[in-house]
């Protein structure tokens, strides 16, 4: 697998080339080339900002089709906690889960059932490790890209445990193994996921040589089927008794839920990509101390605001709230070996793709002939070249992949130069 | 073309919402010249807290930068009051701050002795009622 695969994609038909994209863009990945968007994907994080952005809906992000289901002999649906926040008075979750087997999934299991078992062993590991602290949740895919290629220094305060997902399908295999006699192969453990960056960690996980999670499916595409089945399930009172988590795993759903169940006050918690921004370069920079946990989401909200989702983040934050308010704390404890594979088997190294050259000299003479460009641009960032600010075209100038000239001021001083040498000629 | 090269930053005084604009700068030049990310941090650390030290105790100043394949070498020049005794500032957790200072979670008396700490040399030249030159050296290689 490529190592930089991502599953944000433009879909060139519908593109119009308006700059809106390279605007958001937080690592600024994306150019407007020849009229269309261009993605780097060493740069891309997966975040989802073009994809909400985009006016044209012409970015997208590739899941699985919900056909995957016939794919399987068995399929069981790891719905994450951020679908519950979907829909409005939902008092149950369990009218949630039964919907889901009506979709036709065989079996459900909660990603925050393995939720609450990750919080448990991340405490523990935290006791253990203290002298590391503090350690970032790596729940959110698009933070520990982000940090492999751009915040080497912190690398080391990764908390190297798998994400609830990844569990809850080791997890769910067994259980349908066990209960069906099928061979592991038979059996399909999809996940229903509100991100594109959750899709990329599963076909190209860090941390780990390989997923159990054999496909992904959007919450958006599931979403319009699963309302109208919870209601005949509520109607026909068929509730089946399915859900096997409690606060602590529900509440992974939303921003400072990882951190909750971590049973500490000493943490920090942001969301939105570019507070956690914000939050990174500050603790590179040492100017947060004693801390015992920082919990990042790149999405407003956390989870619940994931670019495959559909409610407002705030408002499914809400209805997180309520949903557990009558919860049990948690339902899922650690007892004895239960639990296998749950750390990190492989090291997440940094990528420093943004390096403008193998030799640090060569590096230091591009560098200088950036800051030389930038001051010939007129420094408005207006996007016209194609570049989301004039610092990121003087790069790709001395990068190779762009010319001095598309920059439409330059091009404007340059033609009328030419006009005045042509009407010199004249006269 | 010259064989390193020479950034400028103006610190402006008693602004710390733009303090650390210089290093944070200087970090991702860094960054895109592919330097050990031990070293970055170095350089960070160090010139944050001259930044910080240059708004608190002298009205902003003027920081020069050099990056060559050898070094990250700084100037962080200022007109404030001078440092009266060099060795005492220098202790780890003296501190000159005023209260309002501290209050925002700064003047912990660590400016000096960080910047110390993670520059290879380090260099002070202070001359009361005129200002203060640090020079702060990082080796790359
Ligand atoms: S997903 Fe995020 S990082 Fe990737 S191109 Fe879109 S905005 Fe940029
Ligand atoms: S915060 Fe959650 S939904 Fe958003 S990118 Fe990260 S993992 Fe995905």
């Amino acid at each position: 697998m490529d190592k930089f695969f991502t599953a944000v994609r433009l879909q060139e038909d519908l593109c119009k080339g308006c700059i809106n994209c390279i605007k958001r863009c937080p690592t600024q990945a994306i150019r407007v080339r020849k009229g269309k968007a261009v993605i780097t994907k060493e740069f891309c994080i997966d975040c989802g900002e073009c994809i909400r952005i985009c006016p044209h809906h012409a970015k997208l992000a590739v899941y699985d089709p919900l056909s995957i289901l016939e794919d399987y002999e068995y399929t069981v649906a790891l719905p994450a906690p951020a679908l519950y926040g979907q829909f409005n008075n939902l008092e149950d979750v369990n009218i949630v889960l039964t919907a889901l087997k009506k979709f036709g999934f065989h079996d459900v299991y909660e990603v925050s059932g393995a939720a609450e078992l990750v919080s448990e062993l991340s405490r523990k590991y935290l006791e253990e490790q203290e002298q590391k602290m503090p350690f970032i949740s790596t729940a959110c895919p698009s933070v520990v890209r982000l940090i492999r290629v751009r915040f080497p220094g912190l690398l080391e305060h990764l908390l190297p445990i798998k994400a609830p997902v990844d569990l809850a399908a080791a997890l769910a295999r067994e259980k349908a193994v066990k209960e069906t006699g099928l061979p592991a192969e038979k059996i399909g453990i999809i996940f229903i996921s509100p991100c594109p960056a959750k899709v990329s960690a599963v076909k190209n996980p860090l941390g780990y040589s390989k997923s159990e999670v054999d496909g992904v499916i959007a919450i958006k595409d599931i979403y319009p089927r699963l309302i109208s089945l919870m209601k005949e399930v509520e109607e026909k009172q068929q509730i089946e008794n399915l859900a096997i988590s409690g606060k602590i795993g529900i509440s992974w759903g939303g921003t400072g839920g990882e951190a909750g169940g971590l049973l500490t006050d000493n943490y920090l918690a942001a969301d939105g990509i570019e507070n956690v921004i914000r939050v990174l370069e500050d603790l590179e920079d040492q100017k947060i101390s004693s801390l015992e946990f920082i919990e990042l989401n790149a999405c407003n909200g956390g989870c619940v605001g994931g670019v495959l989702t559909v409610e407002n983040p705030f408002v499914a934050k809400v209805k997180l709230i309520r949903l557990r308010k009558y919860m049990p704390v948690a339902c899922n404890h650690l007892d004895g070996s239960e639990v296998k594979h749950w750390e990190w088997n492989r090291e997440v190294n940094y990528e420093p793709v943004f390096k403008l050259s193998e030799d640090l000299q060569e590096s230091i003479t591009m560098l200088a002939k950036v800051e030389e460009l930038c001051e010939k641009f007129p420094g408005l960032d207006c996007g016209s070249c194609g570049a989301p600010t004039c610092k990121a075209l003087a790069e790709d100038v001395v990068r190779g992949v762009a010319g001095e000239q598309d920059c439409i001021h330059i091009l404007r001083q340059y033609i009328h130069r030419l006009s005045d040498e042509i009407s010199k000629f004249d006269n | 073309m010259s064989k390193n090269i020479q950034l400028n930053y103006q610190v402006s005084a008693e602004d710390f919402t733009r303090a650390g604009e210089a290093s944070s700068d200087v970090k991702s030049k860094l960054k895109q010249m592919g330097v050990n990310p031990e070293i970055i941090r170095k350089v960070a650390i160090a010139m944050y807290e001259g930044e910080i030290n240059m708004v608190i105790h002298a009205q902003g100043g003027a920081i020069q930068v050099t990056l060559s394949p050898e070094e990250v070498h700084m100037v962080l020049k200022d007109k404030g009051p001078g440092i009266p005794d060099i060795e005492l500032a220098m202790q780890a957790g003296y501190s000159t701050a005023p209260d309002k200072v501290r209050s925002l979670g700064f003047g912990a008396g660590m400016g000096l002795p960080n910047m110390k700490k993670y520059s290879d040399v380090m260099n002070i030249e202070t001359e009361l009622g005129i200002g203060t030159t640090v020079t702060m050296t990082v080796k790359i290689q």
